[in-house]
């Protein structure tokens, strides 16, 4: 009996396993999964492999090294569709920080003999490199919104996945608002849902990690964090995390910066 | 996968599968003998140390989490003891209870992950867990339900599964209600029987007739089996503080292989993880584990790697029935953080990744910027002795056929669940994937 279950390849880059985990965290349904696709690739979970063409691949990590950005290449060609998963495969993730620094200076401070290693000096996107079908936010992904995905890949319909911002699903959940009721620091205007507005009702401002909502307009955001007596620097930082490499949150980081480093200079020259 | 015949072979494996990362290994036999063995990881470096350097300090316990979506917990519960010891602050008596449950939870995530997923099936002969349930779904059930406990725990103290949003420096964001723990009680006692169960099931596996000869390091921490404190211990004698212990680990780079390799200064290589943390605490294991322990044939230290998967399953055990203590005391802490006022000073927080010892050094400014930053995780510590057990398993194997040995080697490196991601910044990325 030939097995006609659509196969489904998961693919490692730069990462911390942290997205890929996410399949394996759906406990009750990881049976229910494996019985409707057929897992042809995923290094993490199985010793088998079964070669290419994949219906649906799922790719989690950033390229940072020449091996890589060509390994994605082969997967791309062996995939009929190619799904991002994560703030590292859709933005280039925490370590795209390099991107910011001067050329080389990363690899010196973590190693002895930086010669040694061949890495990029840049941390980017999957789709930097190659067409992507679909790209799933977070770091990590939504296990739920992850479910979503496989369920309409396997039917061929669109994932229901919102665009609108973590704010709304405070609203949504009834979380008094922190940065009204309290000036917290908080990127919920800007962040795109998913993770049901978990800071928010705990009393944290939201850091960002499902990446920039559709329209977000982080320069208002920024303008309003300043008022409310944040440091510029403070803000640059802010911003400049799991998706800095987002150009909506990496440009706001770097005008934020160079902010503060205005500041200083003014200062230096009335003194 | 393995190619040569007769006295001469190697046996390579690329694409190392069920472990965290992406790592190979080789296995080089000239006359008879193993000549050769290596654990190359090909995993793309992402330079933490380097991206932590002018961050604040607060944010060490976000940022290094993401090193390890396996083990978050132990990054954020090191980085905070790390900068906690810098700034001086001494948390109270609930918090570290809160963390200790939180931890609990990861530890049982992690080695019913570990257990039924990743190392069981190399026991039964099956690929991977999706065909083990095909022939035993209860017992694959059973692990993926003790997972989600282990999950739900994470969930209720920490916010979420997988870089859990209510940590930071100092305590928590928010104490969860007492009538909120209580909800895991009931899967805790189911989960409970399950961990018992698991050591009854892994015990009863066949193993290889292989003894290490190693020098364990693990924290140790008078009447408690150690998880989120303690001082450092190794069976050789040596008892330190965490950052005695720092100063005394060195990290080679080596040209061969351009990993960063951990030894204790002119005491050469050392072993981390369940083995280790047993065989110096198995005294202070609570009743139920330490006669599951003796049921399944356990004594107070063991040697043979291929039960590592049984000691594992003895501190799930343990991880279950803590976390029932820790709920059945639970204050919530209030305040749920400490103030902790930056101070220009040098901090070293260690605690018990599931995988063994993750400590944390960092040096921070007047300001609580982060002046310069040092992880070493547990695979970085292991590396040394998970090589020597590659020769070690591959000598006393090599009547097997080269399929079979390839399947062996994999296991000896799986039995320390080694987490090559955690590793990332000491690894070697000039080897060419094939
Ligand atoms: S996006 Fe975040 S959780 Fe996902 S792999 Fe990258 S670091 Fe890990
Ligand atoms: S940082 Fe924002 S997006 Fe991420 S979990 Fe918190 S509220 Fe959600």
């Amino acid at each position: 009996m030939t097995d006609t279950r659509p196969t489904l390849a998961v693919w490692k880059f730069a990462s911390c396993d942290g997205c890929q985990l996410s399949l394996l965290d759906c406990e009750d349904e990881l049976l229910a999964i494996t019985g409707a696709v057929r897992i042809a690739h995923f290094t993490e979970m199985s010793r088998a492999h079964v070669e290419g063409p994949y219906d649906v691949s799922l790719v989690e990590g950033s390229i940072t090294t020449e091996a890589d950005a060509e390994r994605i290449r082969e997967v791309r060609r062996s995939s009929r569709r190619l799904i991002t998963i994560g703030a590292c495969a859709t933005a280039g993730g925490i370590q795209a920080l390099r991107n910011f620094a001067e050329d080389g200076a990363y690899a010196s401070t973590v190693y002895p003999h930086p010669e040694f290693v061949s890495s990029l000096d840049t941390s980017t996107p999957i789709s930097g490199h190659v067409a992507v079908d679909l790209e799933l936010q977070g770091c990590p992904i939504d296990r739920r919104q992850l479910l979503e995905v496989i369920a309409a890949e396997l039917v061929g319909r669109r994932p229901v996945i919102p665009g609108y911002t973590v704010c709304q699903q405070c609203k949504g959940r009834g979380t008094v608002c922190l940065l009204v009721s309290k000036g917290t620091a908080c990127l919920g205007p800007v962040t795109r849902a998913g993770c049901g507005a978990l800071c928010p009702s705990i009393g944290r401002g939201c850091y960002g990690c499902f990446g920039p909502s559709e329209g977000a307009n982080p320069e208002a955001l920024a303008g309003r964090l300043l008022s409310e007596g944040m440091a510029p620097v403070d803000a640059s930082r802010l911003f400049a995390t799991f998706y800095v490499g987002n150009p909506v949150f990496g440009n706001q980081a770097t005008a934020l910066a160079a902010a503060e480093t205005g500041l200083a200079e003014q200062e230096e020259q009335s003194t | 996968m393995t190619h040569g015949s007769g006295a001469h072979r190697t046996v390579a494996v690329e694409g190392l599968s069920r472990v965290e990362g992406e790592g190979s290994l080789r296995v080089e036999v000239r006359d008879g003998v193993v000549h050769d063995v290596a654990l190359s990881i090909f995993e793309p470096p992402r330079f933490f140390e380097a991206l932590l350097e002018g961050r604040q300090a607060s944010e060490a316990p976000d940022i290094t989490a993401r090193i390890c979506g396996i083990c978050p917990v132990a990054y954020q519960m090191s980085a905070c003891a790390a900068v906690e010891d810098a700034c001086g602050v001494t948390v109270d008596q609930r918090i570290t209870a809160l963390r200790r449950l939180l931890y609990c939870g990861e530890w049982i995530q992690s080695h019913a992950l570990h257990i039924y997923l990743l190392h069981a099936p190399d026991f039964l002969g099956c690929a991977d867990a999706v065909e083990l349930a095909e022939r035993d779904r209860p017992s694959v059930e059973r692990g993926l339900a003790l997972k989600r406990t282990g999950n739900l725990i994470m969930e209720t103290v920490g916010g979420r599964a997988i870089h859990p949003v209510n940590v930071r420096v100092g305590g928590f964001y928010r104490a969860p209600t007492v009538a909120e723990v209580g909800v895991l009680v009931e899967p805790l006692r189911r989960a409970l029987d399950a961990a018992v169960a698991t050591v009854a099931w892994v015990g009863g596996f066949d193993f290889p007739d292989v003894e290490g000869d190693y020098r364990f390091v693990a924290l140790r921490s008078p009447g408690r089996y150690p998880i989120e404190s303690g001082r450092v211990a190794s069976s050789d004698g040596l008892d330190t503080s965490p950052a005695g212990f720092a100063d005394m680990v060195i990290e080679e780079h080596v040209a061969r292989s351009t990993a960063l390799h951990a030894r204790i200064e002119g005491r050469l290589d050392y072993l981390t993880g369940p083995l280790a943390r047993y065989a110096l605490n198995s005294s202070e294991l609570p009743d139920p584990a330490r006669q599951a322990a003796e049921d399944a044939g356990l004594g107070m230290i063991c040697t043979n790697p291929f039960r590592s998967i049984v000691v594992r399953a003895v501190e799930l055990v343990f991880a279950c029935h803590e976390a029932l203590r820790l709920i059945a005391a639970y204050e919530p802490p209030d305040p749920p953080a400490a103030f902790v006022p930056p101070r220009a000073d040098v901090g070293t927080g260690a605690t018990e990744a599931p995988r063994g010892l993750l400590f944390h050094r960092y040096e921070l400014d007047e300001n609580g910027l982060i002046r310069t930053a040092r992880i070493v995780p547990p695979t970085s510590q292991n590396q040394i002795t998970i090589e020597s057990d590659l020769r070690r398993v591959a000598q006393a194997s090599l009547e097997l056929p080269d399929d079979e040995l390839g399947w062996r080697c994999e296991q000896a490196v799986r039995n320390h669940d080694p987490c090559i991601s955690c590793a990332a910044h000491f690894l070697d990325v000039t080897v060419a994937r094939r």
